[in-house]
């Protein structure tokens, strides 16, 4: 799994997602959905996102609460539909 | 039977979780009308109560105003109690077009169509407004109905920070190819009474010209100096492109919403929306006594004066005897605890004194962010006010969190 990848999403999440005067960090692991950080209305436009950042269409039955509930999650959907 | 036993014990687990996750909502039983003092029978069977009510959107205190009841008893007698039809068949009477027609001029917009709620008002709009080709640009914090309402439209869907007018002017950069664009935000946020800067969204909403969109359902009566709403309170009355708003909080509270705005947009509202096209037309009694509402509050503006004198009495007394209490001006005070059980408890021990609050916690907040929402109406007399503080001061000190900041809150409860 390329690390500049995951990198970029970690970013991405934490520009995209947390207050700018958040000290929250965010790993590969960090709970997005659960942990109250990506709420499920959010979640639309990360998956809009990664489809237009990886030129995928990610079917909605696979994008669910699980499979964007962290970095790692994240990164193992997107490896069904691309050539990570 | 389909309803077979398998079935039956897939529910019984459903609703098992959501009690032990916390999230099943009881019901209380209210005997009286609503107002500032309620009597309440909880649970079912238990004996009834006199409590002051602090949660109910009866913010200008109309819900049971004389002459609005007047107005709906009247109303009954002339124009009967159902329609029994859509507005488009038989279910448009002389006084739907007038009520719409006096909502038009009080929100100072070109048109209005009424909905069964704000809730339809909402689910319907974007559908018959976007398509595939426009995008959405919605305040991550807007109400559910909202969230409902986007899903069911084929615009593109983007969100920006909380009030982060710099976010907000990202995501207008990001989508200069669609054709049209739609800011969308409420006018005032119900969990945190925090009001949307609607006069930085206008202005970017002019240069990168998009439309703006405002769910007004927690002001409209009684924000700004007249009581149009928040677009009067930001000074940009005329400039906003939709409003949703609700007859169910402080326009007499009973049911009903609408759309108001572009005559265009609102015509095809009355065209296309489905939850108009396919639910019953309000009620002659509601339209009635909605209109009357609106008299009232057009011919002086004591009760939202009054209103906003109840606000900021209560803030101020609250903030004396120690609570923490989120900064603003809107009769919504979040009352923070930043603990779910300990919101509970504080609920609980607040209705044995007599003061019906509800807490708030996580998943309706965000993680950590536990309070109890009190509700302010020009219902309240000081006397409620002060009876309501010194209970909340009795309870506070039982849990020792008065003159106690989130930090020592958090350090004592935890999240």
């Amino acid at each position: 799994m390329p690390e500049d990848l995951k990198k970029m999403l970690i970013e991405y999440i934490k520009k995209e997602y947390l207050d700018e005067d958040s000290d929250q960090e965010i790993t590969e692991n960090t709970r997005l959905i659960s942990g109250g950080i990506v709420d499920s209305f959010s979640m639309v436009s990360l998956k809009m996102f990664l489809e237009k950042k990886f030129q995928v269409k990610i079917p909605d039955e696979k994008a669910t609460p699980e499979a964007f509930d962290s970095v790692n999650n994240i990164l193992s959907l997107l490896k069904e539909f691309t050539k990570l | 039977m389909s309803y077979s036993d398998s079935a039956k014990a897939h529910f019984a687990a459903e609703l098992k979780s959501i009690r032990e996750s916390g999230l099943f909502k009881e019901e209380r039983f209210i005997e009286s009308p609503q107002a500032a003092r309620i009597t309440v029978k909880y649970p079912w069977g238990a004996p009834s109560k006199e409590v002051i009510n602090l949660c109910a959107n009866n913010y200008l205190g109309l819900s049971s105003h004389p002459e609005v009841l007047d107005a709906a008893r009247a109303a009954l007698e002339v124009r009967g109690f159902g329609l029994s039809s859509v507005r488009f068949i038989c279910g448009t009477q002389d006084i739907h077009h007038e009520l719409e027609q006096k909502l038009t001029e009080f929100l100072g917009t070109e048109d209005t169509v009424l909905f069964p709620s704000c809730m339809e008002a909402n689910v319907g709009l974007f559908e018959v407004m976007l398509d595939k080709d426009d995008a959405m640009i919605a305040d991550r914090l807007v109400h559910a109905s909202i969230v409902d309402g986007m899903r069911l439209c084929k615009a593109q869907l983007y969100n920006y920070k909380h009030s982060n007018m710099d976010h907000l002017e990202e995501k207008l950069q990001e989508t200069q190819a669609c054709r049209f664009r739609l800011i969308i935000t409420d006018g005032v946020f119900s969990m945190d009474g925090d009001i949307a800067q609607l006069d930085k969204i206008c202005d970017l909403a002019d240069k990168y010209g998009a439309f703006v969109m405002v769910d007004d359902s927690h002001a409209t009566g009684f924000m700004g100096r007249t009581g149009r709403g928040t677009h009067e309170h930001c000074g940009v009355v005329g400039r906003i492109d939709v409003i949703t708003t609700t007859l169910g909080k402080a326009l007499g509270g009973a049911a009903g919403g609408c759309v108001s705005g572009r005559a265009e947009i609102v015509e095809m509202c009355r065209q296309r929306a489905r939850p108009y096209l396919f639910s019953n037309t309000v009620p002659p009694v509601v339209v009635a006594a909605t209109l009357k509402v609106l008299n009232v509050i057009s011919r002086s503006t004591d009760r939202r004066d009054k209103l906003e004198a109840n606000t900021r009495y209560f803030r101020e007394q609250m903030t004396r005897v120690g609570f923490d209490i989120r900064e603003g001006i809107h009769p919504i005070v979040p009352v923070m605890l930043y603990n779910a059980t300990l919101s509970q408890n504080v609920a609980r021990d607040l209705y044995g004194e007599g003061i019906y609050v509800v807490g708030f916690f996580f998943p309706v907040v965000p993680q950590g962010q536990a309070r109890i929402r009190v509700q302010i109406s020009a219902d309240h007399e000081r006397e409620d006010l002060d009876k309501a503080v010194s209970a909340f001061a009795k309870v506070g000190q039982k849990y020792n969190i008065l003159g106690k900041k989130k930090d020592e809150i958090i350090a004592t409860y935890g999240t």
